[in-house]
């Protein structure tokens, strides 16, 4: 039952990301890779994680795509022509080696939704329980980025501002 | 450097989209207490429809009024944010504890609340501000010498 969900989301997410590996021409390979993060973000709305699947939704599938798309248009065809060496022995060995191991790890993962993890038994019930009383926020996810966690939001803002410094300083040409 | 697009179905489409994607940028912004979004979300929105406008009206019709400027804003967010902070640490407690701000008139939560409005504020001017000044990088190089060359 659960399955009938997870199994399509899952085949279209891989092959997705394989075709956006695999295609020959890179402007397929941007709309492939746009299509990608909008399987993820259902993905991540069917997990419950709504404000995540917002981003990826408007990030990966929109602005992501615009950018790449911007770049493609910007360059002179003959450098996006795709060089693709076969993979080496080792590359074909230890990438599916490394994913039975992640396979292998996972199995000690805690069930989804579990509630006595650590994660959702430490603090989770502090913030769910006391958030509104706190903040008048109705939205959990909101008070913590912005009010209990309120120093990292501001440091990866920071991140964003030094990100849009630094295009604007390697990209301006003619300096 | 963007031209302006040709097609009359992309103008006229244009025009009515814009609008429409900046006021749910705005609402997807204020909405993040009560649901889904939230300042990075919402700043992308915003930004979007701005890169919108860049890429069917062309440069020469967004220059005058935010091309310049654009890549000049790309502090404030920064400062709103920041500056909540400072504000909370003048009222008296430790960085960002928006319990400290000093407004009159206002319990603990409600100014917790504000100061989580304030600070989304912030973020989403400054993700938006990146997005466009990313897209002018990455497509006209004069419009960002005329910026900074003044």
């Amino acid at each position: 039952m659960i399955l009938s969900y997870e199994i399509p989301l899952l085949l279209l997410l891989l092959v997705t990301a394989a075709g956006a590996i695999l295609v020959k021409d890179l402007m397929s390979a941007v709309l492939l890779l746009g299509s990608y993060s909008f399987f993820l973000s259902l993905t991540w709305a069917w997990l419950g994680a709504v404000d995540v699947a917002f981003v990826e939704a408007v990030v990966g599938g929109g602005l992501g795509t615009v950018l790449f798309l911007l770049t493609l248009i910007g360059t002179a065809p003959k450098d996006t022509r795709l060089r693709r060496p076969p993979p080496s022995a080792i590359t074909l060995i230890v990438f599916p080696l490394l994913g039975l191991l992640l396979l292998y790890a996972a199995n000690d993962l805690p069930e989804f939704g579990d509630p006595n993890t650590p994660a959702s038994a430490h603090i989770s019930p502090t913030y769910l329980e006391q958030s509104y009383q706190d903040t008048h926020t109705p939205n959990v996810v909101t008070s913590v980025l912005m009010d209990y966690r309120s120093l990292d939001t501001m440091v990866e803002t920071v991140v964003i501002f030094a990100a849009g410094i630094a295009c604007a300083l390697l990209l301006r040409r003619n300096a | 450097m963007i031209r302006p697009h040709d097609s009359i179905i992309v103008q006229t489409l244009g025009r009515f989209l814009i609008p429409v994607v900046q006021i749910f940028g705005l609402y997807v912004l204020f909405f993040g207490q009560y649901g889904p979004g939230g300042g990075f979300v919402g700043g992308v929105i915003l930004g979007t429809g701005m890169i919108l406008s860049v890429l069917i009206f062309g440069h020469d019709a967004s220059r005058s009024q935010i091309a310049k400027k654009v890549l000049h804003g790309d502090g404030v967010g920064m400062l709103i944010y920041a500056g909540v902070g400072g504000l909370c640490m003048i009222g008296g407690g430790e960085f960002l504890n928006y319990a400290n701000l000093e407004i009159p008139g206002l319990e603990t939560a409600s100014r917790r609340s504000l100061g989580i409005v304030l600070t989304q504020i912030g973020v989403a001017v400054d993700v938006a501000v990146t997005a466009i000044s990313i897209v002018f990088s990455l497509s006209a190089e004069d419009i960002i010498e005329d910026s900074i060359n003044g």
